[in-house]
């Protein structure tokens, strides 16, 4: 069985569990809700020695991201968890992480970031690092958290590049599910260990992370080594080398363990839907009962989920959005004065597409202003009798706004 | 204490490096790698001392060095020595972080402290050059009152601040001060705290011909200047035992500093100082002077 047992867990429960499993030797971290809960349990269980890890209790979120980045450049297999401002507070390391090329597995549990003080969900917070150069997966449910944090630690270190495993704030990290732990042969199998770089190494020394130049330098013997250019280069053709890579792993999982994720991007009662519905994280799966319910009034909806926003699945959402008549995006973020950023991103992906359907943006559930299913049918409704009136284009709706 | 002949011979920062002519930073690393016996895995943030690491693909230092960001060195260090005993590696090599004295006393002070206070096992060196060197001499909390810096280019009001004093407060079990211009002094405190677990800190002086304005022939002069006027003080405590070393401790013997006028007046960074302000600097000296005779008075039982 790769399954031992079925528990009744807290998003935030399933994340440590799948740190545990993982194996990791080195966790840092920094309370914050919601976050908190993920590394109070990973210190129990280092402290009642059911994981064998160095778990540094540091005075902040920079420094619990800079002991990963440091533990992982000597070789160990590191994690951390944040939301929100920790997130923010981290911003500096983050980037360094990815530019180092390290293999980090980091959870935000997604929040609201301030002013004014919030500590409920919305994706803001990721969504702002999405150009640092980290892989982003967003989860939908307890289980895919657990799942994804596993398959993350094997993208990681295949492809040298960090990733982050956001799940919403409350209504996962706080929210109970059945949740299937697997076996920890089975994880082992899964994800080998030992596979870590060590870079710094006293037998072959090496000066890690300095001053590079825009051009090309030659090292003492006289070989061209790359300028910073190229190593910027060589980190975006591995976060492209990530769109093959994300669905291999999730079907490696499935292989393994019986679960898969769809990878990249996930569909419910896409295939034939005229209206596409898109979001990423919890909201995606509560779209999942909109668009049943629509489908009883007529309108053929269906729901394109976001797994994988770092990199964004161009391709992917090409395809999946070809024919339909509309696509209405669900934002949980803005990048304020434009727009929400999987609207912005979607529209890119479908620019100049023959027969891609008009993009509509929505804004949603800020700091926790609770979504439900009725409200979101709403707004599709709306978008729907906008598109029956020709609209092609519309400013994004901020949805349930009472201004 | 070791003699300057009886120092090891094996280098382990190789010749030809960028730093400025005369920086002393370049002698004290070399004695500090040296006490190490190059066993030792450095972690240093943005500063001067980025330039002898080189750019890459070339290094002067033949020791593995992570770069990393400015505040981080602290907490850098605390995650090499967490990943080398999670990876049973941890008597293999020294943990030795080295910031300069912005990236210790401001920006990188937080992470220390929260390094200081879980006592994580790394040996931390603050070089302090006494302001941002390497961004072209900005005031920093340890540049000393009246310095003009581009940033203070009336001269510094406040004084600098105490680091040692404040790892001192975290209850480390080695802190001390030292000046690179004594490679003795040095070498012996980097052997002691090598010998030692725990966070171990050494606050390290050292001259800058470009930022103090003087010329480059005279660094190891002015650091010399600099202790004997009692500006820098050689010191340790070990766990909690106050004690004077090397010159420091030969000048409280003999009972007399020299005026600090002499050693201001060879900086371009203090022209202009009235006597009232020297008068001011000589004040602050004498202070802390008479407090470090009385703690090494008290001796080892302090």
């Amino acid at each position: 069985m790769s399954d031992a047992i079925t528990a009744v867990m807290t998003g935030n429960e399933a994340a440590a569990t799948a740190a545990r499993l993982a194996r990791v030797q080195v966790v840092a971290a920094y309370p914050i809700t919601p976050q908190s809960p993920v590394v109070e349990t990973l210190c129990r269980w280092v402290e009642e020695g059911e994981l064998e890890a160095e778990f540094v209790r540091v005075e902040s979120e920079h420094s619990a991201l800079t002991v990963c980045i440091a533990a992982a450049s000597i070789g160990a297999r590191t994690f951390t968890a944040t939301s929100a401002n920790g997130l923010a507070y981290m911003n500096e390391q983050i980037w360094w992480a990815a530019g180092a090329r390290l293999p980090l597995v980091l959870c935000c549990a997604n929040r609201a970031m301030a002013a004014p003080w919030n500590v409920l969900n919305d994706q803001q917070d990721s969504m702002s690092v999405r150009d640092a150069g980290w892989v982003q997966l967003y989860c939908r449910d307890n289980q895919e958290i657990l799942d994804t944090t596993l398959q993350a630690y094997r993208l990681a270190e295949s492809l040298q590049v960090p990733v982050m495993v956001c799940y919403d704030g409350f209504l996962l990290s706080h929210t109970v599910a059945p949740v299937a732990i697997p076996s920890e042969a089975a994880v082992d199998e899964f994800l080998p260990r030992g596979k870590a770089l060590p870079v710094l190494d006293l037998s072959d020394p090496r000066n890690v992370g300095p001053v590079t130049l825009a051009d090309p330098r030659p090292d003492s013997r006289g070989v061209l080594c790359h300028g910073y250019m190229e190593f910027r280069a060589l980190h975006h053709r591995a976060l492209g080398a990530a769109l093959q890579a994300i669905p291999e792993v999730d079907r490696a999982f499935a292989g393994t363990f019986g679960r898969s994720w769809g990878g990249l991007t996930f569909g419910h009662l896409l295939e034939d839907a005229e209206v596409a519905l898109v979001a990423a994280g919890s909201l995606a799966a509560e779209l999942s009962v909109v668009a049943e319910a629509l489908r009883g009034e007529g309108i053929r909806a269906g729901v394109l989920g976001i797994r994988a926003y770092r990199p964004f699945p161009r391709e992917a959402v090409r395809a999946a959005l070809a024919g339909k008549r509309l696509c209405q995006v669900f934002d949980k973020a803005v990048s304020y004065g434009h727009e929400g950023p999987i609207c912005s991103d979607l529209r890119g992906a479908l620019a100049g597409v023959a027969g891609a359907p008009p993009v509509f943006g929505a804004i949603v559930g800020l700091g926790g202003r609770d979504v439900t299913t009725a409200t979101l049918a709403g707004a599709v409704r709306r978008a729907v009798a906008d598109l029956v009136a020709g609209v092609r284009d519309r400013p994004e709706e901020w949805v349930d706004l009472r201004l | 204490m070791t003699k300057l002949i009886d120092l090891p011979t094996q280098e382990h920062l190789l010749p030809g490096n960028r730093a400025c002519a005369g920086c002393a930073l370049g002698i004290g690393l070399r004695s500090i790698l040296k006490a190490l016996e190059g066993k030792v895995v450095m972690t240093v943030p943005a500063s001067c001392l980025t330039v002898f690491g080189g750019m890459y693909p070339t290094t002067s230092v033949t020791v593995p060095w992570l770069n990393v960001a400015f505040p981080a060195t602290a907490a850098a260090a605390a995650g090499l020595a967490a990943g080398l005993r999670a990876t049973g590696r941890a008597g293999e090599m020294t943990v030795l972080a080295m910031a300069g004295d912005g990236g210790t006393a401001d920006i990188g002070l937080q992470g220390l402290s929260g390094a200081a206070e879980r006592n994580d096992d790394f040996i931390y060196v603050c070089y302090d050059n006494e302001a941002y060197m390497n961004t072209g001499t900005q005031r920093s909390g340890s540049t000393p009152a009246r310095a003009r810096t581009t940033t203070t280019t009336l001269g510094k009001r406040e004084n600098p601040k105490d680091v040692p004093r404040i790892m001192e407060a975290h209850g480390v079990p080695y802190v001390a001060s030292t000046s690179a211009v004594y490679p003795d002094d040095v070498y012996d405190k980097l052997v002691k705290a090598r010998g030692m677990t725990g966070l171990r800190y050494v606050h390290m002086s050292t001259p800058c011909p470009s930022g103090w304005a003087f010329d480059p022939k005279d660094s190891v002069r002015l650091g010399q200047a600099a202790v004997d006027a009692g500006l820098v003080v050689l010191y340790e405590i070990e766990r909690g035992a106050f004690r004077l070393t090397g010159r420091s401790r030969v000048l409280a013997r003999r009972g007399a500093l020299k005026p600090v006028k002499e050693y201001l007046q060879a900086q371009g960074r203090f022209q202009g100082l009235s006597p009232e302000e020297v008068a001011e600097v000589q004040g602050w000296v004498d202070r802390r002077w008479a407090e470090y005779l009385r703690r090494d008075a008290e001796g080892p039982s302090a």
